[in-house]
């Protein structure tokens, strides 16, 4: 690590922090794989997390995935909230018994040094609704400070996991926050280099979120979103459908569940940013979950009948 | 005698389940041990966040032996029979059993089994691996690559080691051997995850917490408790300040270290301003942080104290800098919702309701608050409040629900609205009632007095109340999702303390009647064919009445309960309850203590023998004759045949019950007791001189008909059948 030049250093680029990350999962046995193409709420949603941790074969990937939360669009103003944000999401499924460990060397390999840092375990349970998932785990502070989620992965899509998968997810902007030690995520240093060669966070992004939050809580259109909404809906089930083993066939396996899962996605993403715009009632609310929900589910069972959920012909 | 030490080590076990989980490892294993014929001379279980810990000491060695004889066939019994009594009795031939003689059956076989006490150790082994993997956890979980295999262990969070030892004091002591899901029970554990995560050696208790401690672990959360708040207050002090004690948070703190280091860290002086309440919650609820108060001025001071799990290297520096951070960054949220919910006014957040369901089938906040302020001006001159004071305040009631403080912590509902109640120049009752009306939360939260505040808590419980018994949503055994035992006792406390008069048939029947309230209930499917959308204006009055019949024998049952914690006798309070229309919590508690009291004096002890006396004659004839003497006796046939003691009797009857009665219409119910007690002398009398089952019938059912006018005339105060002893 020493011989890092400066500009790499985790505790003064961003993107010096999600290099270190990755090489450090990668020397754990990782795929490092890039962000998913789609727009999505949490790196949970990236199929390497969602339908990967289904089935029976071992898997280990860790990636960066760009989340988006359209509510909490704040116009580039609040200095702790954005509506695009990135998470470092890990995946090890079984989950080995050193986890923890891996984890908190993780912390240490970023500079966080366990002598001086008080890093703690506190009970959080994760749900997703969308998802039909759930497992337990912890909020991991540091210093007080929530930095990461830890989460064994009990159920996805409604179907037990087994064996267990790992999940931990790393809040990048808040983690940078407190190792470069700025008080707002405009003025986090990008490339780690100084003077008039420094990129901030807010040169990235600043723009982005602006416009975005126009977008989002103003402008967005509804009627067509409502429109995506069903038509993403309908081209889950129908590839879904179309996927099916052929009768006759003498493979039974599922054909098209990954472009299947796409659409689930992006059903997710157009109820958010409705979701945003306050056009869905308290009571529809509820019913748009269960829809996406139900896509889900459906994309897990699709997924479990294919080669990478362990089907064999 | 020898000692068990079992240690089950995982990953971190959430605070709030960690006491629960050593009481049950300690039940769990100590029952099955007694279950199984072992006796101890004690038990202890510890938790920290890491391990759960159980220490039994003065265990036997090895079981009891038992000796069991076991009968077989007799003597000469066909082949078969003899080899399955040798197979079940585990011998190899007859000359193993003994030959014993019956008058009877004659000579027959008989086995003797003779089973040795099992060594401890062996049952350990069989039972522990049992106990793990059914123990009680309120989540739990599976893990890792076993996690395929039916039947995984479920564990809080994934288990990482065992340390089981058994053995006497002055001995090494030994593994015992077991293992679950992989895990092989062994003696070796590990210390502080940061400070000594090293393994450590173990043979027994004694060793095991020294070890541990010399590892920064302390095994004790009682110790734990105790270091942590010893440590607060002396930091406290070094400053001049006081600890803002909290025990909840005491007790979760303790759970989240394993070795508690506090330190304090401070927090701009400008956050002050925002109201103490706000501060507190916002540092306890997100960070476990205590907060500190100035003893001059009673007031916060802008410092907390946090606990760590480390002997930071930098003598904690870096442990504050990174909470006074997370805390400063806290407390500006909480500054700019404190700021930003200012400049709405309360009344102006009402639209917001619409869009909040309070009840599927009840409607919105909105509505709701519609009803409770028609119901809290109604309620207003009961209790002495201004109606339109009443009515402004249960308004503003739940306005602060849509403020950006209370949407971020619950918990400050009430006092937040009426913090900018106050702030908008509300009058002070309204602002308070904001606030009270939610109390009492419980049977030792403090019941609001302030008439407006008494007004706006009881419409919001009989609303809720009326509401879910209107859609037929009652509490059914262990399971009331809407605390509406607590809102029952809640209008119960209010009543009685403030100590005012309330006819809540009526105020049930009147509300079921207030068109606000929407009515989509199942009822809409009943004969009675109501379309859905009608309201409740349309409800049959015989529907309100049963639904309003049916809540008050709830109350009823509250009131019980309550009274019983009170120490009032339960017959009593059936014997009241036992009359018509009991609807009113005050008049009922005064009848009941009126009741007592006249039932400690002579005349009260008479009058109660009297009617029992007349109680049974009368059971028994009306049994015998099948017909009930209810009926009015008859003046002439007393007059012109009655013995002198039926005269007496008859017209003090008379006077005794008018009088009762215009007491108890002037709710002297003393007063009533003591009319009654006039009746002594005449009761005493007649059942001295006058043979009731006389040779006439005609006087014998006049007879008959005076013993039930003494039942009667008890009525006017009380169900005296009911009274017991």
């Amino acid at each position: 690590m020493t011989s890092e030049p400066a500009h790499m250093n985790p505790a003064r680029s961003f993107q010096g922090l999600i290099l270190t990350l990755q090489r450090y999962w990668a020397e754990q046995g990782c795929v490092i794989m890039q962000p998913y193409d789609m727009e999505m709420g949490a790196g949970t949603f990236h199929p390497a997390t969602t339908l990967r941790a289904l089935g029976p074969k071992p898997w280990r990937a860790a990636y960066v995935q760009p989340s988006r939360r359209p509510k909490d669009g704040r116009y580039g103003e609040n200095p702790n909230r954005l509506q695009h944000y990135y998470q470092f999401q890990v995946i090890l499924k079984p989950n080995p018994p050193n986890i923890q460990d891996l984890y908190v060397k993780s912390l240490e390999a970023i500079g966080i040094d366990t002598g001086i840092h008080d890093i703690r375990f506190v009970e959080d349970d994760w749900e997703s609704p969308t998802l039909g998932a759930w497992g337990l785990g912890w909020e991991c502070w540091c210093d007080g400070m929530e930095v990461s989620q830890f989460t064994y992965f009990q159920q996805v899509a409604g179907f037990e996991v087994a064996p267990v998968a790992g999940e931990l997810t790393y809040g990048l902007e808040r983690l940078a926050m407190y190792l470069q030690g700025v008080e707002s995520i405009y003025d986090l240093n990008f490339n780690g280099l100084e003077g008039d060669k420094k990129v901030t966070y807010g040169d990235v992004f600043l723009q982005a979120e602006q416009e975005y939050s126009r977008h989002n809580f103003e402008y967005a259109d509804t009627e067509m979103l409502f429109r995506h909404f069903r038509d993403a809906e309908a081209a889950c089930r129908k590839y879904l459908e179309d996927g099916e083993p052929k009768p006759g066939s003498n493979d039974s396996r599922h054909l098209m569940a990954l472009p299947a899962y796409d659409q689930c996605i992006k059903a997710s993403h157009v109820f958010n940013l409705l979701d945003a715009r306050g056009v869905i009632s308290v009571t529809e609310r509820q019913s748009y979950i269960l829809r996406v929900r139900e896509l889900a589910k459906a994309c897990g069972a699709a997924w479990l009948k294919t080669e990478g959920g362990g089907a064999s012909a | 005698m020898p000692d068990l030490l079992l240690e089950l080590f995982s990953e971190e076990i959430p605070a709030r389940m960690q006491r629960r989980a050593a009481e049950d490892l300690k039940k769990l294993v100590t029952d099955a041990l007694v279950e199984r014929g072992f006796v101890y001379e004690g038990a202890q279980a510890f938790a920290t966040p890491r391990r759960l810990t159980l220490n039994i000491v003065g265990l036997p060695v090895k079981g009891q032996d038992v000796r069991e004889e076991r009968k077989g066939p007799r003597v000469g019994a066909p082949e078969a029979a003899v080899q399955g009594f040798l197979k079940g009795a585990g011998l190899t031939s007859l000359d193993q059993a003994k030959i014993e003689t019956d008058p009877k059956k004659g000579e027959f076989y008989v086995a003797i089994i003779e089973k040795p006490g099992l060594p401890t150790q062996d049952v350990l082994a069989e039972i522990l691996p049992q106990i793990i993997k059914t123990f009680p956890w309120p989540k739990s979980m599976r893990s890792g690559a076993a996690s395929t295999e039916p039947g995984a262990l479920r564990w809080v969070r994934p288990l990482q080691s065992i340390v089981c030892t058994f053995g006497p004091e002055t001995e090494e002591p030994e593994v015992v051997r077991f293992q679950v899901d992989g895990i092989v029970a062994g003696d070796i554990t590990y210390g502080h995850r940061f400070m000594a995560p090293g393994p450590i050696r173990v043979k027994r208790f004694d060793d095991y917490v020294v070890a541990l401690e010399r590892a920064k672990v302390v095994l004790d959360a009682d110790r734990r408790k105790d270091i942590i708040l010893h440590d607060a207050k002396d930091l406290a002090f070094a400053q001049g300040l006081e600890l803002v004690e909290d025990e909840g948070l005491l007790e979760e703190v303790a759970g989240l270290v394993e070795w508690p280091v506090v330190l304090m860290g401070s927090f701009d002086e400008t956050f002050l301003g925002i109201p103490p309440e706000v501060i507190r919650t916002t540092i306890r609820a997100n960070q476990k942080c205590f907060v500190l108060r100035d003893p001059r001025t009673d007031k916060l001071a802008n410092k907390f104290l946090l606990t760590s799990n480390l002997i930071a290297k930098d003598g904690g520096k870096t442990i504050v800098g990174g909470n006074e951070r997370v805390v400063r960054a806290r407390l500006s949220d909480a500054k700019f919702f404190w700021e930003t919910d200012q400049k709405t006014k309360l009344e102006d957040r009402l639209e917001k309701l619409k869009s909040i369901v309070f009840h599927e089938k009840l409607g919105t906040q909105y509505e709701r608050v519609e009803r409770i302020a028609a119901l809290a001006k109604e309620l207003a001159p009961i209790v002495g409040a201004e109606p339109a004071l009443a009515e402004r305040a249960a308004r503003l009631a739940k306005a602060d629900l849509v403020t950006e403080m209370v949407g971020e912590f619950p918990e400050l509902q009430g006092l937040m609205g009426r913090y900018y109640a106050t702030l908008q120049g509300e009058d002070l009752s309204v602002a308070a009632a904001i606030e009270e009306h939610y109390k009492p939360l419980g049977p030792s939260d403090r019941v609001p007095t302030d008439p407006v505040s008494v007004a706006v808590a009881l419409a919001d419980k009989i609303d809720t109340l009326v509401g879910f018994w209107a859609i037929d949503e009652k509490p059914t055994g262990s399971k009331d999702p809407y605390a509406l035992r607590r809102a029952a006792l809640g209008v119960i406390r209010l009543a009685l303390e403030n100590d005012f008069r309330l006819g809540l048939a009526d105020v049930f029947v009147r509300h079921l009647s207030k068109d606000t309230i929407e009515f989509k209930t199942k009822f809409v499917d009943t004969p009675e064919g109501l379309s859905a959308g009608e309201k409740f204006a349309t409800f049959p009055e015989r529907m309100k009445a049963s639904i309003s019949e049916d809540l008050l024998s709830f109350f009823a049952d509250r009131l019980k309960v309550y009274l019983r914690d009170q120490g009032a006798r339960h017959d009593l309070i059936d014997a009241v309850f036992a009359l018509e229309g009991q609807d009113d919590l005050l008049m009922i508690v005064r009848r009941v203590e009126a009741l007592g009291r006249f039932l400690d004096t002579e005349d009260g002890t008479n009058l109660l023998a009297g009617f029992r006396r007349a109680a049974n004659i009368l059971r028994i004839e009306e049994k015998k004759d099948g017909k009930a003497y209810d009926g009015e006796p008859n003046r002439e046939l007393i007059h012109e045949r009655g013995l002198p003691e039926e005269k007496v009797l008859f017209e003090v009857l008379e006077a005794a019950s008018r009088h009762a009665r215009e007491h108890v219409s002037k709710e002297d119910f003393e007063g009533a007791m003591k009319a009654l007690a006039e009746l002594r002398p005449a009761v005493d009398a007649f059942f001295d001189k006058v043979t009731v089952n006389a040779e006439d019938p005609a006087l014998r059912e006049n007879r008959l008909k005076l013993l039930n006018a003494i039942r009667e005339a008890t009525r006017s105060v009380a169900d005296f059948s009911r009274i017991e002893g």
